[in-house]
């Protein structure tokens, strides 16, 4: 007997199978055949072990299908729990829109995101957006942009601005909080309104990723219960110092991750 | 009378107020978030709030940029 992978899926062949006759066997019409992670260009027989994964060029799988393939390449237990996930991200800057990719990517069921401005040109220096989507309401170019890498996340959005009295009315049921601001006075304004009104939601916030110092001092950092700081909390956008993908990606990156580490029930630092 | 900044002993005039040592340490009000014996302050209402022996102040100090 030999056991394969066909699509993620454990699957026990009874007798010696070629790559071509289990396509025709299990009536895929698929024309792209990968073995082990490279593209199978001849036919050959399949072995004990084998990853096989066939898929028919532009299909688009359904939300049960794409669960099962994106799951496979996540640690196991982790998918389940962050299915059932809903993250709140104020601010879809170069901040919040790495965040929210990562976050859809990894498979996070829900997130609200807020922001109250529009694609400019200069933002396509480090956030997650597209040439064509310049004049449109981050919030609106994000949603499209997630919807496109996993439709089947639900996302909420709120185009305006944040303040101490809609922040609860935004953000509604959320497992953990993203301060991904860009001004100084907001993130201040958000982190007191959120500590204040919902302590008991983890909040990650970020302060200082600047210019292009060095990565490794970019770091997570516990301040109180449930609150945690990223960044290297001194290097402040300012003339000559401007904002740049490389630094302010490695910022949302330990953004991400701390929001995964508090939704599996680890440290964040 | 002395007091904790950031987890350290500092001495001050008695009857400083927050708005008073944000000055002295050159921080703007509107860009910190202040933790005062663990609860969270709103800033712009605590301006003129009195500080007082051994409390215990942590300031939280955000920059630019996201």
């Amino acid at each position: 007997m030999i056991k394969i992978q066909l699509n993620e899926v454990p699957l026990e062949l009874q007798s010696e199978i070629s790559l071509h006759q289990l396509r025709d066997q299990q009536q895929l019409d698929a024309d792209i055949l990968i073995i082990n992670g490279f593209p199978a260009l001849e036919d050959r027989q399949l072995k004990d072990g084998d990853q096989v994964v066939m898929i028919k060029r532009g299909y688009i799988p359904d939300a049960e299908q794409l669960e099962t393939l994106m799951m496979a390449r996540h640690t196991p237990g982790v998918h389940a729990r962050i299915a059932q996930s809903r993250v709140g991200i104020a601010g879809a800057g170069g901040l919040g829109s790495n965040i929210a990719i990562s976050l859809a990517r990894v498979g996070v069921g829900q997130l609200v995101i807020a922001d109250f401005d529009l694609v400019e040109p200069s933002n396509l220096n480090r956030q997650q957006y597209f040439i064509d989507q310049i004049g449109q309401p981050k919030v609106t170019a994000l949603k499209e942009n997630l919807q496109r890498i996993n439709p089947y996340v639900k996302i909420d959005t709120f185009n305006g601005r944040i303040t101490p009295q809609n922040l609860n009315q935004v953000f509604t049921d959320i497992d953990v909080m993203v301060e991904a601001f860009d001004a100084p006075d907001q993130k201040a304004m958000l982190t007191a309104a959120h500590l204040q009104q919902s302590p008991e939601c983890p909040l990650v916030a970020a302060s200082g990723m600047a210019g292009y110092a060095a990565s490794n001092s970019i770091q997570t950092k516990k301040i109180r219960d449930n609150f945690y700081l990223i960044g290297d909390q001194i290097t402040a956008a300012q003339p000559g110092q401007g904002l740049m993908a490389p630094r302010v990606s490695i910022a949302a990156g330990h953004q991400a991750n701390a929001v995964l580490r508090l939704l599996l029930g680890e440290k964040p630092e | 009378m002395n007091m904790h900044v950031n987890g350290e002993n500092h001495q001050f005039d008695a009857g400083l107020t927050i708005g008073q040592l944000l000055k002295q340490l050159e921080l703007q009000p509107d860009r910190v978030v202040l933790e005062l014996n663990q609860n969270i302050l709103n800033t712009t209402d605590s301006i003129n709030t009195e500080l007082h022996e051994k409390d215990k102040l942590e300031i939280i100090q955000f920059v630019g940029g996201g």
